[in-house]
């Protein structure tokens, strides 16, 4: 059996996981103490996801503020960010529009700010 | 704008929004908020990553989502707000001397204060690095807002001195933005970071944290060309034969945050050398009799969640005070013990009604010890942790019951 040990990142608490694993196959989650770090746990052994956040560019050249409605595969960050780099956005542009549909495989690109 | 108002807010970031909102809801009727910058939501403008509101809204926010949430309500309340005004002094008698391009300088007479500049980093030139002074060494908030809000990347080949949050935050948005960011040094054994920013910040990326180590020289003329980094002893002085050259065009600092507390001296307001802030009531009056204090210029906070929830406490007690006076006190002080380094509120008054939530810090990382509280030697309530850190803040809630109780003063302290 193999265990491997996780910082939780879902909240500031930082709860230390331990996962138990046997056969590619989780057998037992312990250390979390609410529900989303059971489920980031189950989902940091087998395909690790991060939200990402960063800036696009407004064609007036400012910059908007901008996340992925969910997490992106970790190994798959950098070739996101190049897309997202690529992007250009027309102003105004409000908190919580998306921006771009699909991004990455079921997340979108949304603004996190309004930037008139 | 008026010539006198109620309340007059310093400051329009988190601390700033979340106390006018709070003045305003509990009776205040005019309220002015004057904001330093071209508009409000301070320092969470240029916070673009997530991971705040977890507390107050149940979900993971953006640096701008936070601050547009408050606005928003702000904006639905009779609150005034100046931005682009810059606060030259705050008198005990509560005048506020301001300046603005519009009115030039101007002052407004308030019934109460409350201050919410929040903090500024501490610069490098408090840090007495032997070498030249070449472009290239920068704040990492300074940095963090050339890349998140003017679009420039300061550097490509990045070294940070510091592991405290920001310097985590900004070591994963210059790597995400193409630069590489060869190592973040800290001087003290452990991050003084959030754990869970060291793991998606560094970790996730494969960058180097040297605990134990700082920076001892910097090289360069015109350009930052490297620096040169060592290990340090527990006196946390630099050990000979540890050096190592990292060659880079950059160097973030990220050593530390200071309250901004310039206005407050200007209003006679007494600091607290723990925590370089105001020394305040549990309801976050200051020792001068109308001027509150919160959010960051009276403690640096981790979460901007605790600064909204302070600042509500701020707000409120103002209204208040507008509207019923000052209150006679009956106060008890409240200090830090043993592996404490401070405690807030520094007072608490035995006839306020409510419990009342004790901010902390230890100076020490430890694993199963207690949080012990006592008044004289008497042990009032007690909390097992499983860790505890420096970087993270604690608090800990006294009912009503136990503070009516006290009778001396009440202490803090971690025991192992």
């Amino acid at each position: 059996m193999e265990i491997k040990r996780l910082v939780c990142v879902e909240c500031p608490v930082g709860c230390e996981i331990e996962v138990a694993i046997e056969n590619g196959a989780i057998q037992s989650i312990k250390g979390n103490s609410c529900p989303r770090g059971y489920k980031y746990a189950q989902e940091e052994v087998i395909a690790p996801k991060r939200i990402v956040t960063t800036t696009v560019r407004a064609e007036n050249g400012k910059l908007v503020p901008v996340k992925t409605s969910g997490g992106v595969l970790k190994d798959e960050i950098f070739a996101v960010m190049e897309k997202i780099n690529a992007v250009r956005v027309k102003t105004p542009v409000l908190v919580g529009q998306t921006l771009v549909k699909e991004i990455a495989e079921g997340v979108d690109l949304v603004a996190t700010a309004t930037i008139g | 704008m008026k010539n006198s108002y109620e309340i007059v807010v310093i400051g329009g970031g988190p601390a700033g929004l979340a106390a006018a909102i709070a003045a305003y809801d509990n009776g205040a009727k005019s309220v002015l908020v004057l904001e330093r910058e071209e508009g409000l939501g301070g320092i969470l403008n240029q916070c673009i990553h997530n991971g705040f509101g977890l507390a107050r809204f149940k979900e993971s926010l953006s640096g701008p989502e936070y601050a547009e949430r408050f606005i928003a309500e702000l904006k639905k309340r009779e609150i005034e707000v100046l931005t682009g005004t810059t606060v030259l002094s705050v008198s005990p008698e509560k005048t506020v001397v301001a300046l603005n391009a519009e009115n030039g300088e101007f002052s407004v007479q308030a019934k109460a204060v409350i201050l919410a500049m929040g903090c500024r980093e501490r610069s490098k030139g408090a840090l007495n690095i032997a070498g030249t002074r070449p472009a290239g060494l920068f704040s990492a908030g300074a940095a963090q807002k050339f890349v998140n809000i003017k679009g420039y990347m300061p550097g490509q080949k990045v070294v940070i001195l510091g592991s405290g949050d920001i310097g985590l935050i900004m070591a994963r948005r210059m790597t995400l933005e193409g630069a590489k960011v060869l190592a973040v040094f800290d001087i003290m054994p452990y991050s003084s970071g959030l754990k869970r920013n060291v793991v998606q910040c560094l970790e996730d990326f494969g960058i180097p944290l040297y605990l134990n180590h700082t920076i001892v020289k910097i090289e360069g003329e015109e350009r930052v060309s490297a620096i040169v980094a060592a290990e340090v002893d527990e006196n946390r002085k630099p050990i000979a034969g540890t050096e190592k050259r990292f060659e880079c065009d950059t160097v973030l600092f990220s050593v530390g945050l200071i309250p901004e507390n310039e206005l407050s001296k200007s209003a006679g307001v007494p600091l607290s050398p723990l925590t370089k802030g105001a020394i305040v009531y549990q309801n976050r009056e200051t020792l001068v009799s109308g001027v509150f204090a919160c959010g960051n210029v009276l403690q640096v906070h981790d979460l901007v969640d605790f600064v909204s929830e302070e600042a509500e406490i701020a707000g409120k007690a103002a209204a208040e005070y507008v509207r019923f006076g000052e209150s006679e006190k009956e106060p008890i002080d409240c200090v830090n013990g043993g592996g404490v380094s401070y405690v807030l509120p520094q007072k608490i008054d035995k006839r306020a009604q409510g419990k009342i939530k004790l901010f902390f810090r230890v100076r020490e990382r430890a694993e199963n010890c207690s949080i012990v509280v006592r008044c004289g030697e008497e042990e009032i309530a007690r909390r097992k942790k499983r860790v505890v850190a420096p970087g993270e803040m604690e608090t800990f809630i006294l009912t009503e019951e136990q503070i009516k109780k006290a009778v001396k003063e009440i202490t803090v302290s971690l025991e192992k």
